[in-house]
């Protein structure tokens, strides 16, 4: 069973659509005990850094925990931005701190003619293998919207993208990874990586 | 490099499609969720629904066939057509959708794209806009296109981003349902006051269409239409193939 945080940041509908699609057993909870007994978590997340960071603090403990175990976690969007050290979103605010780097803005990487937020389709671009490409090639298509992104995160760095600059696309280090890319909304490209991941 | 978008757009009543011409005379087409899964089989980058119902009744079943589409469709999917308050906004995010697009709610209620966009973030947040030209000025229409606001377009488009608009749908009445290709100087007008996404609507008639509007305003982002799709005039694989035979960028 694959266990989808909810922590009131976004909405989970689609998320559980796919996992449906995809035949694979999903369940939207807020309960650490529900997270424990869980194969796999998703850390889902749109909106702003620092309010999705406080509304996670009473699930952060068990998060960290579980995920130390070795349980493998999958934070999408946000959620992925979330599994840093910290974040530069109108401020500083710290992270889970799961993974090695912080979040920045893509103004601070990307030309200045380039449109904010990166929204669209966009081409994935392998740095590393990893397992959640099992099933998708390199040039692939995903769905971004996303105005912020994962910088200094070499160590986990598995995927980015190009606009004006490489945009860290996925991360995956041990069993925690990330995609900064909408999964649940990138069509069958996406539904594979869930997939890949469901099968982890 | 990130894709241009194509993007088939469904006028739902009474929970089937219908389109019309110069926003008049509506035709049946089919079911949305059926006609939505073909889309987005077939290439369809996001999907936009319209609610064109007016009674309530209307509006259940739309929210039960958008939650359908939303359950099986799995690319973006924006949602607009009465929408004038943060609650029209909830109801449809709950049903699935990704992104909302005011228009007339916008018109009697600035307050509604900034009060959305602080809620939801701005990238949920479409303003779609009815211009046409009234004495050489670009206006904004509601009602369908029937009545004039007198609002002058460029400064209204400019404003909504301002308050929070992630994204502009510029429909040219001018050109909608013509099929003489899209309104390049309204778009160009727009395009060079904003800086979010601008989606190019009306006047689509063929795939030669798509590729004049995206080579000559590199900075539109995507194109919408409807009855081209919707009757296999232009089919999306062909036309990527073309997009992309003349360097434009899309996700095949």
């Amino acid at each position: 069973m694959i266990a989808i945080v909810d922590y009131g940041v976004g909405n989970l509908f689609s998320l559980q659509s796919s996992f449906a699609a995809i035949g694979a057993e999903a369940v939207v909870t807020s309960n650490a005990e529900t997270l424990r007994k869980a194969d796999k978590i998703i850390l889902p997340g749109v909106g702003a850094f620092a309010d999705a960071a406080e509304k996670l603090r009473p699930l952060a403990p068990q998060i960290k925990k579980l995920a130390g175990e070795g349980k493998p976690l999958l934070g999408i969007c946000l959620g992925m931005q979330l599994l840093f050290e910290k974040s530069y979103e109108y401020g500083e605010h710290p992270g889970l701190a799961l993974l090695k780097g912080e979040v920045r803005p893509i103004s601070e990487v990307i030309p200045k003619d380039y449109k904010i937020p990166h929204i669209g389709w966009n081409a994935l671009w392998f740095v590393r293998e990893s397992p959640l490409f099992r099933y998708i090639s390199e040039g692939d298509f995903v769905y971004f919207v996303h105005s912020f992104y994962a910088a200094n995160c070499e160590t986990s760095l598995i995927a980015t993208a190009e606009y004006g600059a490489p945009l860290t696309a996925a991360v995956g280090f041990g069993n925690v990874y990330g995609c900064q890319f909408h999964p649940e909304k990138s069509g069958e490209v996406g539904l594979s990586i869930l997939k890949a991941f469901a099968e982890i | 490099m990130i894709t241009k978008r194509i993007i088939p757009c469904l006028d739902v009543r009474d929970g089937r499609v219908v389109k019309g011409v110069n926003f008049e005379s509506l035709r049946d087409v089919s079911s949305p969720v059926e006609l939505a899964k073909y889309y987005s089989s077939c290439g369809a980058d996001e999907l936009v629904f319209y609610d064109i119902t007016a009674s309530s009744d209307g509006r259940k079943i739309f929210t039960d066939i958008l939650k359908e589409t939303a359950r099986q469709v799995f690319i973006p999917l924006t949602v607009g057509g009465g929408i004038s308050s943060l609650e029209d906004f909830d109801r449809v995010l709950k049903c699935g959708a990704d992104k909302v697009s005011v228009n007339s709610g916008a018109i009697r209620n600035p307050g509604l794209i900034y009060e959305s966009a602080k809620r939801y973030g701005d990238q949920c947040v479409v303003l779609s806009v009815d211009v046409k030209r009234v004495d050489g000025v670009f206006r904004v229409f509601q009602k369908g296109g029937r009545e004039n606001t007198g609002l002058e377009a460029i400064e209204w488009i400019r404003r909504g981003v301002e308050s929070g608009a992630g994204e502009i749908v510029l429909n040219s009445i001018d050109t909608d349902g013509v099929k003489g290709g899209f309104d390049l100087e309204m778009l160009e007008a727009v395009c060079k006051v904003v800086s979010v996404p601008v989606i190019a609507s009306g006047g689509a008639g063929k795939i030669e269409d798509f590729i004049t509007l995206f080579k000559t305003l590199p900075r539109v982002d995507a194109g919408l239409a409807a009855s081209i799709f919707h009757f296999g005039e232009v089919l999306i694989p062909e036309l990527k193939q073309k997009m992309r035979e003349n360097g434009i960028e899309a996700r095949i």
